[in-house]
């Protein structure tokens, strides 16, 4: 418990962090530090993106698997972490 | 019936190398054909096959109607929540979601994750991996050969399809292009001809933006560039309208039918003035017309483009087009049917003096006159086969012109970022970029952009996106590379010394020309009385001219005199002849 809470400070403090996310394998967020209605919008969308691009890395190779998803805009870059059970999500505004 | 030769051999002979020798020829069968034998077919007439060794293939091709789309947004609501839990109640989530906190996967997984995440963060950090390199380096743009692809095709929604005559951007930023459409054929007008025009949203080619429904159809329109919301048009009727388009479709103004033009209006602008509601129209009636949009009942000043100056409607020449620079408030332009180009001087103090001077140059009406944005002494015109560029102060021909073209020219205007590039569009429906200090014999890129004649063309300000109207009622956006539509070093400086270079050549030719000029006038006064203190040997030449000249006339004289007596000689001796037999 206490690791968990070190790690998503940790993360956090870092420079240009926006927002954290943690959500669940059906798209449930547990833990954020947005607003519940971003929070709800990230985690629906980036859910699917995240099915979507684990079935394509599997599609191509069946023994590959996804292990980083890096969305860069123009405006800050979204990360996402996806594990088996759960997948963190990170929107960092890259300053320089 | 067999046909057997038996030869024998001695055994001991067989094999032995043949002695060939030559022989008389002699037929040893003949069969001739027996028509009996035909009746056993029957005949076919000849037929072609074809046969190749491939596989058979056939090309099919589908169309579908056209799917219409609508965007609409998607609103997110929570979902994923196991049956148990019901997401609007608070505490149940709350703890469904402490509960899931406790789990032994998530602890051992988020610290995880959170290390591999806290890697790319600091990488974001340290360094941006997705720098661009060489950013400051010139890219090279004359390497690759201009191109421009269609960006939209904005299609006239009625059925009965009319030409698009004018185009106009919105000043700001130009997001919106408003079209006139119209019939401009003599004496056409279908029954269920719609008048309307249109403003486009250059997003949405499916819908227009804005219907602007005036009396009769518009033959041009223009924003106004201080007020983007407001336009002027002018109609097939003569008469001017004003819109808002913040108040509707309809038009705000409309000027009378008797102070207006007797002919439709073919180009209306925007002046320069402090309210900055002023506009000034032309037509082939002879006359250009000043308005204030406020007031249109009347026009508040009049010019009739007389020539000979005396303000007779009917010796004036027709309006097409108008060219008006809003750094020079008081100048402006009049391209005219009959080929004429007149510059004119508002402020005059009589109306005699407000035609300035004029250039011929023409043998077709003037469809287009605009000056080049960056050097304003310099000005293109586009009329009949070949489109000109003048210099002001000379007035006799123009200083650069392109080859005849193939077909009409219908409008020209320069690129307001590159001072060596003008546009042209054609009766054929080919879109034409030249580029003077690129190449002069041909232009630089030609595009047939549709079947139909471009009838219009206008390019936005950032000079990369053109929009061209044709007679089907379809206005198409072109988008050109960044070759054209940037500003080259040396451009200026170039296109500054070639003017200057071409306008001395004219210059030259002119001063050279009037010198002959001078030079046979008084050549010709000279013979005239005869005898001059200078060129005698001219005037012999005259005298000796002269008298061949009579000489050539006596003979021809003579000679037709001859002819004549002869018949006359012929009919007597027959007389003559007839008489003695007569006699006999």
């Amino acid at each position: 418990m206490a690791e968990v809470e070190e790690t998503l400070k940790r993360i956090q403090s870092q420079k240009g962090v926006q927002g954290v996310v943690i959500a669940n394998s059906e798209g449930i967020p547990i833990r954020s530090t947005l607003d519940n209605s971003s929070t709800v919008q990230y985690t629906g969308l980036i859910h699917q993106l995240l099915l979507k691009a684990r079935s394509t890395v599997r599609d191509i190779d069946p023994q590959n698997d996804l292990t980083f998803l890096r969305v860069r805009s123009k405006k800050n870059e979204i990360m996402i972490a996806p594990d088996k059970d759960y997948f963190l999500i990170v929107i960092q505004n890259p300053s320089d | 019936m067999e046909i057997v030769h038996v030869y024998s051999r001695l055994r001991s002979e067989f094999g032995r190398a043949c002695l060939l020798s030559d022989r008389v020829t002699e037929l040893s069968l003949d069969l001739l054909p027996d028509p009996s034998l035909g009746a056993q077919f029957i005949l076919r007439t000849p037929r072609d096959q074809a046969s190749q060794a491939r596989c058979d293939m056939s090309e099919h091709q589908v169309n579908t109607e056209r799917f219409e789309t609508e965007s609409r947004g998607v609103n997110h609501t929570e979902g994923g929540w196991p049956k148990d839990v019901d997401p609007n109640e608070m505490e149940q989530t709350i703890r469904f979601r402490k509960k899931v906190e406790k789990d032994e996967g998530f602890m051992n997984s988020i610290p995880q994750l959170g290390s591999m995440m806290a890697h790319c963060i600091q990488q974001n950090n340290s360094l941006d991996i997705y720098q661009e390199y060489f950013t400051d380096e010139d890219e090279d743009e004359s390497a690759e050969p201009p191109s421009a692809k269609t960006i939209n095709v904005f299609r006239d929604p009625n059925k009965v399809k009319r030409t698009v005559t004018s185009l106009s951007w919105h000043p700001d930023g130009g997001r919106k292009l408003a079209g006139a459409y119209s019939c401009l054929h003599f004496q056409t007008s279908h029954s269920n001809m719609c008048e309307d025009s249109y403003i486009w949203d250059i997003e949405n080619p499916n819908l227009p933006e804005l219907t602007l429904k005036p009396v009769s159809p518009l033959i041009c329109i223009e924003y106004n560039p201080k007020e983007p919301h407001t336009l002027v048009g002018g109609t097939y009727s003569g008469q001017i309208a004003y819109w808002d388009t913040r108040r509707g479709s309809q038009p705000v103004e409309l000027s009378s039918v008797e102070h207006s033009h007797r002919d439709p209006v073919y180009k209306i602008m925007w002046l320069q003035s402090k309210t900055g509601l002023d506009a000034f129209s032309a037509s082939t009636d002879g006359q250009v017309l000043w308005w204030d949009v406020r007031k249109l009942s009347e026009p508040t000043e009049r010019l009739v483009l007389d020539p000979s100056r005396e303000g007779n409607l009917e010796q004036a020449l027709g309006a097409i087009c108008l060219e008006y620079e809003p750094t020079m408030p008081t100048k402006f332009m009049v391209g005219t049917e009959q080929g004429v180009v007149l510059s004119c001087n508002r402020k005059a103090k009589t109306p005699a003096e407000k035609i300035v001077c004029s250039y011929e140059g023409h043998h077709g009406p003037v469809h287009a006159l605009h000056r080049n944005p960056f050097f304003p002494k310099y000005f293109l015109t586009a009329g009949d086969w070949a489109a000109c560029i003048w210099s002001e102060d000379i007035r006799d021909s123009a200083i650069m012109w392109t080859r005849y073209q193939m077909s009409y020219l219908t409008d020209a205007c320069w690129s307001p970022v590159r001072p060596s590039v003008f546009f042209t569009s054609k009766m054929d429906g080919v879109l034409d970029v030249w580029d003077v200090l690129f190449k002069q014999n041909d232009p630089s890129l030609s595009l047939k952009v549709c079947d139909e004649p471009l009838y219009c063309l206008r390019v936005q300000d950032s000079g990369q996106m053109v929009a061209c109207g044709s007679e089907g009622g379809s206005a198409t956006l072109l988008e050109f590379c960044s070759g054209l539509s940037s500003l080259q070093k040396n451009d200026k400086s170039l296109l500054a010394a070639m003017f200057e270079r071409e306008a001395k050549r004219e210059k030259i030719l002119e001063a050279r020309q009037r010198e002959q000029r001078l030079k046979e006038r008084s050549r010709s006064e000279q013979s005239n009385t005869g005898q001059g203190a200078g060129d005698c040997i001219d005037a012999h030449d005259v005298q000796q001219l002269i008298a061949r000249a009579e000489e050539d006339f006596y003979s021809v004289v003579e000679a037709e005199k001859r002819r004549r007596e002869e018949p006359l000689q012929d009919k007597d001796a027959i007389k003559e002849v007839n008489g003695g037999k007569v006699m006999q």
